[in-house]
């Protein structure tokens, strides 16, 4: 009779029921839509200071200005003189004096302009500041050197970049974006691959030292296999993993677009200064946001979500079987598992670095190629792969060698954990897990 | 009749070590069998093997008559000394879950525990979280995920260690219950005397190997040194009679051995003759303790 059904639903259900599994499970997303109201706060708040500011034209560089206004900020010409405007800096209702001095010469590359007030200006105030005068600058000049407006813009070029593959018959997905929206991608896998192995591994090692420690083990071995209890262990705890992300999936969008919508209401005064600029900058902005999308379209899901799911399998079933493995060994001793699981935990970090910082700039060099096939570094780096099509003959190579190692894994944890689980109060190391392995049991 | 279990020269090493070294010995049907053994003498390696927890090296064991195989850890009820429960289930949950992991369907399991939740008057627990339990408790919840599914065999190792009084008590008449009822009882015990009240037949095993085996009564004749203590009132006349080897004699008592040829009515009919009031003539048998420790010197 196969009992692994009710081994799995019980480590399912146990820790799903958990008031800690739904506080996390709630809260994750919660505290990221707290996070994003904060931040829209900020940003609302800010834009409520306004500012008035006189502005002294000493060189006589602010053609056609009287008044202007860049977001919050409201600019003024002023007739009187500096002394005038410091003394009555109240009575006038000016929170600031810019003071533009003149430009020697029109080919002069620096203009310091003076800035007076109680409180030094925000860097923002600053920043908006200096852009305005550029821009002012720019038109004074112009027509100072006799210069064309028209021809000076045509001089500006944005140069987009379009891979493009030799083999004409191939289809042609690339563009400026694929790689930043590929190594985006690929981030994401790898953290989240990152995340459930090492969280959920060291929940099925706990899991495993609770039922040595309780002494239930032995109780429980009476009734089903070892292995059946391990694998029953691994696979409902993998469901827990699955569980919670698939809440967050569902959640955190869900949570992120609420607050999104409500803050969109109040929205409607949003700083421009943090819109672009200008109307070319919005054009590029919008073309991006086009281009992410189409880069988005354009990779190959019905791969990656497969290639992934499978990956992910093996990758957990791995390194969940190999912390079981360390569990049965340790029991009750929790300070000696640090020792025994840093043989774990290296290469899945070691894969997570390769990741972030080889695979994502030069997914088609040799560590990237290798590591993918590696079996213990292949569930992370492989599916970050993906998003950069690598032939299909390494994915293909990297999940038989993959799948052959989880098997051949599993099993040997399986040996060592049976000899493991009954064995009390001394602490085994590396050499004798291994002898265990070939127990006759 | 098949004996309930048979073993045919078991064998199991650890490394070095081997814990079962060649045993042999049947459980008849229908009697409370000991397993005895100091400590590390090798019952729990052997419980194990008997349980399919692990295999032999060699040899071969029978339950009711077939080879050991998978489908039998079923029809064993087994008890181990290092025992324990999932602390954060609900108790009537995890008895529920061990049920069915004995093959029980959810079904037959609730009925049957809430069976035993009335005999032993506990309803209220069963929403009760196991570590809102005290440890006797424990042993309760314990006893009854053990025995629930009504296995043919059971099989308990030092049941009472950790057990006050009245718990000890409470299940040792569950457990004659269960024998008079049918099931077959294995009870390994380190603690010699308890054995001595409960079983009937028993395995005494020494460093791995069986050294003696059969029914209690029949080990102690065998061991018995025919020794006799009589109590009396009165002034005995003169000494006894120097055929008989008089081993103590304190004030109205004497403990006398006999020898070759005589028997306990001769010895008994000399005494009367001597004048006394006997109040009581008792065959002195050996505690399997003192057998124990004569096999094993």
């Amino acid at each position: 009779m196969n009992k692994l059904p009710l081994i799995i639903k019980r480590e399912y259900l146990t820790r799903v029921k958990k008031r800690s599994f739904i506080l996390t499970t709630l809260l994750m997303p919660l505290g990221i839509a707290a996070f994003y109201l904060i931040v829209a706060l900020m940003v609302m708040y800010q834009s409520d200071e306004s500012f008035n500011i006189a502005v002294l034209d000493r060189g006589e560089i602010l053609e056609n200005f009287e008044q202007d206004s860049i977001g919050n900020i409201a600019l003024i010409r002023a007739s009187q003189d500096l002394v005038t405007l410091k003394d009555n800096m109240e009575a006038l209702k000016y929170d600031g004096i810019l003071e533009v001095p003149a430009l020697e010469s029109a080919y002069d590359k620096k203009l310091t302009v003076f800035f007076y007030s109680e409180d030094s200006p925000s860097l923002e105030v600053q920043e908006r500041l200096r852009s305005w005068m550029k821009d002012h600058i720019t038109t004074y000049k112009t027509q100072r050197l006799e210069l064309d407006s028209v021809k000076l813009a045509a001089l500006k070029t944005r140069v987009a970049f379009d891979p493009k593959p030799i083999d004409e018959s191939e289809e042609d997905t690339s563009s400026t974006m694929s790689s930043v929206i590929a190594a985006g991608i690929a981030s994401v896998l790898t953290m989240i691959m990152l995340l459930i192995i090492t969280i959920y591994g060291n929940m099925v090692m706990q899991g495993v030292m609770e039922e040595k420690t309780n002494r239930i083990v032995e109780v429980m071995i009476s009734s089903v296999r070892p292995f059946q209890l391990m694998l029953g262990k691994i696979t409902g705890i993998g469901l827990v993993g699955l569980t919670q992300l698939a809440i967050w999936a569902i959640l955190i969008p869900l949570v992120t677009m609420i607050v999104g919508a409500v803050m969109g209401l109040s929205g409607a005064e949003m700083p421009a200064a943090n819109m672009p600029a200008n109307t070319e900058d919005m054009a590029e902005g919008m073309e991006m946001v086009q281009q992410v999308l189409v880069e988005l379209q354009n990779q190959n899901w019905a791969l990656m979500i497969p290639s992934f799911f499978i990956f992910f399998l093996a990758g957990y079933f791995m390194y969940a079987a190999l912390f079981a493995a360390i569990g049965s060994a340790i029991g009750d001793d929790l300070s000696e598992s640090q020792a025994l699981t840093l043989p774990i935990t290296i290469p899945i970090i070691l894969a997570s670095y390769i990741t972030f910082f080889v695979v994502i700039r030069a997914p088609d060099s040799s560590l990237a190629v290798w590591s993918s096939l590696f079996p213990l570094f292949s569930p992370l780096v492989m599916p970050a792969r993906m998003a950069f099509e690598p032939p299909i003959w390494q994915v293909l190579l990297s999940l038989v060698l993959l799948i052959g190692t989880c098997i051949f894994l599993v099993w040997l944890a399986g040996r060592i954990y049976r000899v493991g689980i009954l064995l009390y109060g001394k602490k085994y190391n590396f050499m004798q897990m291994m002898r265990w392995v070939f127990y006759n049991n | 009749m098949h004996p309930i279990l048979r073993l045919d020269e078991v064998v199991k090493t650890y490394e070095q070590h081997t814990a079962v070294d060649h045993v042999s010995f049947e459980v008849p049907k229908g009697k409370i069998f000991g397993l005895l053994g100091p400590n590390g003498a090798g019952k729990t390696s052997l419980i194990r093997i008997i349980t399919t927890i692990t295999r032999a090296d060699s040899g071969k064991v029978y339950l009711d008559g077939e080879e050991l195989n998978s489908s039998h850890p079923m029809q064993i009820g087994y008890m181990p000394e290092e025992r324990g429960l999932y602390k954060k289930m609900k108790v009537g949950e995890l008895l529920l879950y061990l049920a069915q992991l004995k093959g029980m369907s959810y079904q037959e399991a609730l009925q049957a525990l809430r069976g035993w939740f009335t005999k032993f008057d506990i309803k209220e627990w069963w929403t009760k979280r196991v570590d809102e339990l005290s440890k006797g408790m424990q042993q309760k919840i314990q006893f009854i995920a053990t025995v629930v599914h009504r296995p043919k065999l059971l099989i308990l190792d030092e049941p009472f260690s950790g057990l006050d009084p009245v718990n000890t008590n409470l299940i040792k008449d569950e457990i004659y219950q269960l024998s008079q009822e049918g099931t077959n009882i294995i009870f390994s015990t380190h603690r010699m005397e308890q054995v001595e009240e409960i079983c009937e037949q028993i395995a005494l095993i020494h460093q791995g190997k069986k050294i003696l085996e059969g029914s209690v009564t029949d080990i102690k004749n065998t061991y018995k040194d025919n020794l006799f203590r009589i109590n009396y009132t009165g002034e005995l006349g003169s000494p006894l009679d120097s055929s008989f080897r008089l081993l103590e004699q304190k004030a109205g008592s004497l403990d006398v051995q006999l020898q070759p040829g005589q028997s306990a009515n001769t010895l008994l009919q000399h005494v009367l003759g001597q004048g006394v009031q006997v109040q009581s003539f008792n065959e002195i048998l050996p505690s399997l303790n003192e057998i124990f420790i004569k096999t094993v010197n």
